[in-house]
């Protein structure tokens, strides 16, 4: 961590809210005086000064252990010296301590190359082939705090190397120096005690037990805080030298949490992604699938523009007769355009405005997933004070509707998990079951299929409370209308979290039939006005255009003669959606080939997130940008197709760059005229399963089938296993066991899964949504609150 | 001339010594009808009058411990007895609980009274499992004597005792490593503060003390602080267990007060091995720095013993005659460091793995003289620089060997090899073939 990472945890929380006085403390380290807040550590008060203290078990997030002792330092208090030398990552500063670091204590230096020297001399010199050479603190701590040449002419321990400690972690045991870094971080940070440290002495290692394998979600993060190449990524091991990467600070696509990253390049291809330090934000972790999904940009790409042909196949073509095929196609009477929830925002934009301008319609949405109107008006009369994770910090109890922060958006589950480690802060979450997630958390789980709209109605909260809705909620009819009363009437903030990195981006950009970019109400003739102005077109579509599957429907009917589509998987919208767009003359930017791509008649390929700029907006509403990490990338952004297909089509967006969207995004601001209005809508009576039936539930787990996820076995390897959660007495009624088969069915098909019995609501089931061998929407052609028959396969 | 002050020893020769029957007819669970009768403010207070110091090496004062658990906070005190005796040479704990259990039961039931602890626990080491037996029996019989579980006495005073056996690790001796391997993790020191006094065992108000620190509390309420304080010096007060080994015609436990010295214990252990003469010993057991003869007279209590540059640390006198390569003493001290080195911080871990190979090379003759000064550097390394004490004990015995036998290293290099015959030390001397 750096200093200045220290001075931002902390500074004061700029709200209005009035933070208690802060106690401070002045001591002298090396004859400087500094002052410090009471109970900061001496090396980090050190750090303020710009005294750097070797260490390698200190982690500014993790509790001090003082394990490795690289940091010594002499200590004087109440003007006694402490008759040994102290590790400054183990003591708090206290009033006129008088500190003498390696600068000025020959003692302090003498021990901590003495430390230097011992961890030296069990640890192999293969750093010309390990990962971590070049980047490596104990290579770096070698130089400026060791000796050149060991003293040591002894055996050195070894061990068999590599042993696999999950499908995508490997161990080199005799590199570790048994920092218990990596543990300390499975427990405290993520609450996956997977790992830990066995046997004793030089002999002790970190291991693992094969009933319980380290499948953390968040396992990445031990090889980054690894300061010695003992946990390498599967992935990464051996790929590269950190000297040849060209290292570009990124936004995470993945989901709306909003991570900070660094990926890093070699020679045009992404070899690695770290988690960024943003202290407001993911601190300075991430997810494994942040980390390691984003080879799908390596494999299966569009690399030209492919048009179809009179026998019906597709075929390449040059960017100028594709461009000229699309633009004729599109420019119909009745037409829109389906974006996904995955663009940038300045993408969205670019769709946002393509759609006004280029196809004169507000036929646009982003929701690539279930959709209600009732949702579009909940996302258009969001409150605009947005909730983030300081709130978390501060919240008396945290409510989850709806949302599995640990499946669907990690680094609020690492957020909400540190303050119910810290103060035991209160989460209760209306779930069907107590997912493994939730039950880290501790959390109350209020398990009511089918009657959530009434189980929020009822909570109490206060005006400290923080709602966390997730956009599954959208699913149960009424419910979002209860989550907003529930909010008005305590006061309590609330937030809404899409599970897509772009949907938040995509509704301020407009990329939504009822809002333009904004957040301007379609309907308000001083909106539309005030976009005429900035766009300088003549008009712009009165009439809120259709959903999702409005347009779908549309397109069924014939009534919707083309489309165009963003990254859209079209199973994700429902079991056949693939057919209605056959019926259209579709447009399709894509990356890689697809269902969609399939059926397409054009298909104009487009940058992957690493090869463009750009920025997402994450579920608190604030704004990551990001540069190009491929810098030579010949793929362009949707932004700069969609400017050149709007060029043809004689109706020009005039968005030649990023840049230039973003600038553009600036100036226009956000509406400050009359917000819309949200009119409730009702919750529907709940369906009552028979005796073989039941209510079905689902999410998607954080590591599935998803489409980013691809080309990565070894980030699979962790995901769990598909399987259906069952009530006891269910269990007992169909005669199975944990790990037995069940057959979920409807009128449209079935689903075999093995069992796991849980603590779910005895009338419902629960499957992952998009899994290997469960992906329901498909199979059954509904994800949730659907009534299935369940028997013993 | 000290005299011999049997206390706890004092009817170790009786058949029954260790049943509640011939605990009791000497005099035995007296002294707990006493201290349930006191208010258990006034216990610690003559407690601290005693000048009771802890007998498991650090000679903290007893008193003074168990007055630093907070009272009247409304959370669960508890007292561990810490008898996971592993240190070698040291066993005074493991022959007291053999011959008395009921004197430790005793101390416990007072010492819980003191501190307001309803739950006591004994750690005791795994490998002794004559003792483990005798121990559960007595508290078998203590619980059906009423002595322990509910109301006992009709006082109004609930305790529970445990006896949690170990797993057999040296580190466990450390008071936090002992409170984590009771908590079922992984026997490793803790980082203080807290001290356990403050969050101790399941993070709640915690005294651990030593077998014989407990297992003195009985006689101090029974005859008073005046008469344990009478005994011992200035700062040393009272008697203790003196466990003599090695090479003395009567090895064993010599119950004395404080500040003998070790040529009056010497003398009531029949005197060194005959034909040979005292070489080095150690006054605590092996990570206490060894003393020679020149340290004979010595008194042997806290204060004296730190004079003379070495600690006291449990009383262990192990005597080494001029048989004994003091070069293959400290390596199979050194050793035994390694094994047990619990692995969590560096300078133990690969300090002690380190020290293994050069005092072996050492004692093959191999090296250079310089490399005796290596060896000082390392250990300057490792001493005081470890997460816990017990590098500082695996530095000790090498630091003070070259002190005091510098040139018998020099020796070995000398000479290409180990000057001594490794038989000639063994009390099999001469005994069948070699």
């Amino acid at each position: 961590m750096s200093i200045q990472e220290v001075n931002r945890t902390h500074s004061g929380v700029g709200s209005g809210d009035v933070e208690p006085v802060v106690e401070m403390v002045t001591l002298t380290i090396d004859g400087f005086e500094v002052t410090v807040p009471k109970g900061t550590l001496v090396i980090r008060a050190a750090e303020r000064l710009g005294i750097q203290i070797p260490r390698f078990c200190d982690h500014p997030l993790l509790d001090p252990v003082g394990a490795c002792r690289q940091c010594l330092v002499e200590i004087e208090v109440n003007g006694r010296k402490m008759p040994k030398p102290q590790a400054s990552c183990t003591i708090p500063v206290e009033p006129g301590m008088v500190v003498n670091t390696q600068l000025t204590s020959a003692v302090a230096d003498k021990a901590q190359q003495g430390v230097m020297e011992l961890l030296l001399i069990n640890h192999p010199l293969d750093c010309p082939v390990c990962d971590k050479g070049g980047e490596c603190p104990l290579q770096n701590q070698a130089m400026s705090n060791g000796r050149g040449e060991s003293r040591y002419e002894g055996k050195k321990r070894t061990f068999e190397k590599p042993i696999n400690i999950s499908s995508q972690v490997l161990l080199d045991r005799e590199r570790c120096i048994l920092c218990a870094r990596c543990t300390r971080f499975s427990d405290q940070i993520a609450g996956d005690p997977f790992i830990t440290l066995n046997e004793r002495g030089a002999l002790q290692q970190v291991g693992i037990y094969e009933k319980e394998p380290f499948e953390s979600y968040f396992s990445g993060n031990t090889v980054q805080i690894c300061p010695v190449g003992a946990l390498t990524g599967a992935s990464y091991r051996f790929r590269a030298r950190p000297f040849d990467l060209i290292s570009t600070p990124s936004a995470c696509e993945h989901c709306a949490s909003g991570c900070d990253m660094r990926s890093d390049v070699r020679r045009g291809k992404t070899l690695r992604r770290l988690a960024g330090d943003d202290a407001a934000v993911n601190e300075e972790w991430n997810c494994d699938k942040g980390r390691w999904a984003f080879k799908y940009a390596h494999h299966n790409r569009i690399t030209a523009p492919m048009v179809r042909d009179e026998s019906g196949e597709l075929r390449e073509a040059s960017w100028p007769e594709a461009l000229a095929i699309a633009a004729e196609g599109l420019s119909v009477n009745r037409s829109a355009a389906l974006t996904g929830g995955r663009v940038t925002v300045e993408d969205a934009y670019g769709y946002a405005k393509f759609a006004r301008i280029a196809l004169r319609t507000n036929n646009i949405d982003f929701r690539a997933r279930f959709n209600s109107d009732e949702e579009r008006e909940f996302l258009a009369t969001l409150p605009t004070n947005s909730v983030k994770y300081s709130d978390i910090d501060k919240a008396d109890q945290v409510v989850l509707l709806a949302f599995e922060p640990e499946e669907e958006s990690p680094i609020i589950f690492l957020r909400i998990f540190k303050q119910v480690r810290k103060r035991s802060l209160k989460v209760v979450a209306i779930a069907p079951f107590t997912s493994r997630g939730n039950a880290k958390l501790g959390a109350e789980v209020i398990k009511n299929v089918g009657s959530e709209s009434a189980e929020i109605a009822s909570l109490a909260l206060t005006s400290k409370s923080v709602i966390l809705v997730g956009e599954r909620l959208a699913e149960i009819a009424g419910a979002l209308s209860s989550a907003r009363a529930l909010a008005e009437k305590s006061g309590a903030k609330l937030a809404w979290i899409p599970r897509r990195a772009g949907e938040r981006g995509a509704l301020e950009a407009g990329a939504i039939g009822n809002l333009l970019p904004g957040g301007r109400p379609v309907k308000d003739p001083a909106a539309r006005v005030d976009l005429q102005t900035a766009w300088s077109v003549d008009s712009i579509p009165s009439e809120p255009g259709l959903g999702t599957d409005q347009i779908l429907e549309a397109l069924h009917r014939g009534d919707i003669e083309a489309l165009l589509v963003g990254g859209v998987d079209p199973f994700d919208i429902s079991r056949d959606a693939i057919e209605g767009l056959k019926k259209a003359f579709v447009v399709s930017l894509e990356m890689r080939h697809s269902a969609l791509t399939d059926i397409a008649d054009v298909v104009l390929p487009v940058a992957a997130v690493v090869e463009k700029s750009g920025s997402f907006i994450d579920w608190q509403g604030s704004r990551r940008s990001f540069e190009a990490a491929v810098s030579d990338s010949l793929q362009r952004s949707d932004l700069r197709v969609l400017s050149m297909l709007a060029e043809e089509m004689r109706r020009p967006i005039h968005l030649p760059t990023v840049a230039v969207a973003s600038k553009e995004i600036a100036t226009l601001g956000k509406w400050d005229g009359n917000a819309a209005v949200f009119a409730p809508h009702a919750a529907i009576a709940p369906k009552v399963p028979s005796e073989n039936q039941a209510l079905l539930t689902s999410w998607r787990n954080l590591l599935d089938e998803g489409t980013l996820q691809s080309s990565e076995p070894n980030l699979a390897g962790t995901a769990k296993r598909s399987e259906c959660v069952i009530s006891a007495d269910r269990a007992e009624r169909l005669g199975v066991a944990d790990g037995d088969l069940i057959r979920i069915s409807n009128e449209i098909g079935s689903i075999t899964l093995p069992v796991r019995i849980g603590d779910i609501d005895f009338r419902a089931i629960w499957i992952p949504r998009n899994s290997k061998g469960s992906r329901p929407l498909v199979e059954l052609g509904s994800a949730t609150h659907t009534l299935v028959t369940v028997v013993r396969a | 001339m000290s005299a011999l002050t049997p206390v706890l020893s004092a009817f170790w020769d009786q058949k029954d010594s260790f049943t509640i029957v011939g605990y009791k007819r000497n005099g035995g669970y007296q002294a707990v009808e006493k201290a349930l009768s006191m208010e258990p403010d006034a216990i610690i207070q003559l407690v601290k009058d005693s000048g009771l110091r802890g007998r498991g090496g650090a000679g903290f004062p007893t008193g003074m411990k168990w007055g630093f658990i907070p009272q009247g906070d409304n959370k669960e005190h508890y007292l561990v007895v810490n008898a996971d005796e592993s240190e070698p040479g040291t066993c005074k704990d493991t022959p007291l609980l053999l011959a008395n259990p009921h004197v430790l039961i005793e101390g416990v039931i007072i010492a819980s009274y003191a501190i307001r602890a309803n739950h006591a626990f004994i750690y005791i080491r795994g490998e002794v499992t004559h003792v483990i037996r005798r121990v559960q029996q007595a508290i078998e019989d203590a619980y059906k004597d009423g002595l322990l579980g509910k109301n006992i006495r009709g006082k109004g005073f609930d305790l529970e005792l445990l006896l949690h056996v170990g797993a057999g690790a040296y580190i466990c001796g450390e008071e936090t490593a002992l409170l984590d391997s009771l908590e079922g993790f992984r026997g490793q020191p803790r980082l203080r503060p807290p001290f356990p006094a403050i969050a101790g065992l399941y993070a709640r108000p915690t005294v651990v003390n030593n077998v014989e620190s407990i297992a003195s509390v009985p006689s101090i309420i029974d005859k008073g602080a005046e008469w344990f304080a009478s005994m011992g010096t200035e700062k040393s007060k009272g008697y203790t267990l003196y466990s003599l080994s090695g090479h003395v015609k009567n090895p064993g436990q010599f119950e004395a007060p404080l500040g003998i010295t070790l040529r009056e214990l010497i003398d009531m252990a029949g005197g060194i091995r005959a034909g040979h003469r005292l070489k080095f010993w150690t006054p605590g057991g092996s990570s206490t720095p060894m003393f020679t003869d020149a340290h004979l007279d010595t008194p042997l209590d806290y204060e004296g013993v730190a004079a003379a540059g070495s600690t006291l640390g449990t009383k262990a006198l192990q005597i080494f005659d001029d048989t004994t390569c003091v070069v293959r003493a400290v390596l199979r001290w050194t050793e035994f460091y390694k094994h047990e080195s619990c692995g969590k911080c560096t300078p133990c871990r690969e300090g002690t793995w380190w020290l293994v190979q050069a005092l072996k090379n050492l004692e093959n003759g191999e090296g250079k003289p310089e490399d005796l000064d290596k060896l000082l550097d390392l250990c300057d390394n490792i001493m005081g620089r470890s997460f816990c004490a017990f590098a500082d004990g695996a530095a000790s015995p090498i630091i003070s060997s070259l002190q005091y036998f510098r040139d018998e290293y020099l020796e070995h290099l000398s000479t290409g090899g180990c000057p001594f015959d490794p038989a000639a030390s063994t009390l099999f001397e001469g005994v069948g073939v070699r």
